[in-house]
């Protein structure tokens, strides 16, 4: 059995949630079995993840795992892939997995790739960015069972009219497994968070100010696009920390990175340099990022971001 | 309250990275090492603030490395804080890496143990949740803000989407990054006093390594900018539907 962590927030999954189940899906096949999803906390419409390749789900309908409790959620998580024999447990790789998937891995002492960008090869070899984006490695694990987590927006989706069978089951919690309390959440909806954002707008220093965020915006919300800054923007909160990319802010890896404004330092390419395509715009033309862009645009930022927006509504209205 | 700071070195960000043997090796000619950022700037500076408030009464750095990541866990030590352990083992393994560390916590009693949110080399950002694992403790990451009182830690935490306040009772786990503490430069009292603290080696317990590193690669390399006139956004825009096919 292939084993997908499916993760959800008051019922909701991701995009990147469906990319690990079809991922999942992919070995599935590769080694002749069936993939098995996990669930944890009240949800409902499950058998929809069938749609993306599960043919199981596993539903731990536990209130107290509706949010994220990464030893309740281990233990669980290696309790269902020991009774399921699982071969490979599969998430996808942000912040829950981060506090999940290791911990999982210990519990059952499989080795684990946090952040793999390629299938598993036949013995076990999987391939992962290093070094910020600089090389990467190929990673053999040698443990029977394997735990892998997914770069988001690195392998993509298929859908299928499939719908996956729905199994409840509940797991015998210890009242430590729940020693960490939430005193109060404040989750930003209704945007694509950075981490799986196909597109990406971002802006740096060269625009002066927070108040003429309004033309980056504007760019964003013709893309649909999620807005992102560099370092000094986010240090002169000109813009919220989350927002921020590079070394010490996210490590993203659109399909689309708009840089404006942004001189490209070392430590912001680290961030963005798995960008599929990078477009710079800058009125320097010494600024280190075209050497690491795909497209550039020399010239006046406050200028060429409107026309861009105009560009792209043009062709949003053709495409219609 | 003791705190364990778990340190790791990492090439600095700005050097060039090669391989070696048939990429099968990094090659270290050249690398400058630094203490890995996440564990300097976030998790030790607000161990030491955690001290110097009264609130812990030790703390200590752990390392699990070869006698070259010594100069590292030296300028960790000319910041601050009683003395440092360097476990005797070179592995990229995090299984193997947090083995030795959760040994020598278990054996030496901690309150807290804290790392950074993830190395800037092999970003597996996976020992901390294996220490926990391994000690039977709570987990909390991507911390950016940790007090104490009580014995009740109060942390927030980046979650996906957004930001959690939690509250939980030591022992405990912690992984920090950005807005936790602010980065310090370590004073010339600080690197003289560094030399006379203790460093321990201790020998590496048999563990095993679950993963290892066949080989690398270098990514293709871009083709080189194509620039686009300041006039011509519409050019733009067909490149990135037709060529890049990204819209």
């Amino acid at each position: 059995m292939i084993l997908v962590f499916a993760e959800q927030n008051n019922g909701i999954f991701k995009k990147a949630t469906f990319e690990a189940i079809h991922y999942a899906s992919k070995i599935a096949q590769s080694v002749g079995t069936n993939v098995c999803a996990v669930v944890l906390g009240e949800a409902a419409n499950l058998s929809l993840l069938g749609n993306y390749g599960a043919q199981k789900v596993i539903h731990i309908a536990d209130a107290r795992l509706n949010n994220l409790e990464a030893k309740a959620y281990s233990k669980a998580i290696s309790t269902i892939a020991t009774q399921e024999n699982a071969q490979y447990i599969i998430f996808s790789n942000n912040n829950t997995s981060k506090a999940v998937a290791p911990r999982v891995a210990a519990r059952i002492k499989a080795g684990i790739v946090v952040g793999a960008t390629s299938l598993p090869n036949a013995e076990g070899v999987v391939k992962k960015a290093v070094f910020a984006g600089k090389a990467f490695a190929f990673v053999k694990i040698n443990s029977a069972v394997k735990v892998i987590s997914l770069t988001p927006n690195s392998f993509g989706v298929e859908t299928t009219e499939a719908s996956a069978e729905v199994v409840s089951q509940s797991i015998d919690f210890a009242a430590n497994d729940f020693a960490v309390k939430v005193e109060s959440v404040n989750k930003v909806t209704g945007i694509v968070p950075l981490g799986e954002a196909e597109l990406v707008v971002s802006g740096g220093r060269g625009l002066k100010g927070p108040e003429n965020w309004g033309i980056l915006e504007n760019l964003a919300s013709e893309l649909g696009a999620t807005l992102a800054c560099s370092r000094p923007v986010a240090d002169s909160h000109w813009r919220p920390h989350h927002e921020h990319v590079g070394q010490t802010g996210g490590t993203i890896r659109p399909n689309l990175y708009i840089a404006v404004g942004i001189s490209g330092a070392i430590q912001h390419l680290a961030g963005v340099n798995s960008s599929k395509t990078i477009v710079v715009i800058n009125k320097d033309a010494e600024a280190p990022f075209f050497k690491a862009a795909d497209y550039g645009v020399l010239g006046d930022a406050f200028e060429i971001v409107p026309r861009l927006t105009e560009a792209f509504k043009k062709y949003k209205e053709s495409h219609a | 309250m003791k705190i364990l700071v778990c340190i790791t070195k990492a090439p600095d960000t700005t050097t060039k990275v090669a391989f070696s043997d048939n990429d099968t090796k990094l090659n270290e000619a050249g690398i400058q090492w630094i203490i890995n950022p996440y564990d300097e700037w976030y998790s030790l500076v607000r161990a030491l603030e955690l001290k110097e408030a009264g609130i812990a009464s030790a703390v200590h750095m752990i390392t699990v490395g070869k006698a070259d990541a010594e100069p590292v866990i030296r300028k960790a030590l000319a910041l601050g804080g009683d003395e440092a352990v360097r476990i005797d083992a070179d592995s990229n393994d995090s299984f193997y890496v947090a083995t030795q560390i959760a040994n020598y916590a278990k054996t030496n009693g901690y309150d807290l143990v804290l790392t950074g949110k993830e190395s800037i080399d092999y970003h597996n950002a996976s020992t901390g949740a294996m220490v926990a694992e391994l000690l039977d403790m709570p987990y909390i990451t991507h911390a950016t803000k940790l007090d104490i009182a009580g014995g009740i830690a109060t942390i927030n935490r980046e979650i996906e989407g957004g930001e959690e306040t939690n509250s939980c009772a030591l022992p405990l786990v912690v992984s920090c990054q950005k807005g936790m503490a602010e980065a310090r430069i370590p004073n010339m009292r600080g690197i003289m006093a560094a030399r006379t603290k203790p460093l321990n080696v201790v020998a590496a317990s048999a563990d095993e390594s679950l993963t290892s590193i066949i080989s690398y690669e270098m990514p293709v390399q871009k083709q080189g900018v194509k620039m686009i006139d300041e006039n011509n956004m519409d050019e733009l825009v067909k490149l990135l539907h037709e060529e890049a096919k990204v819209i």
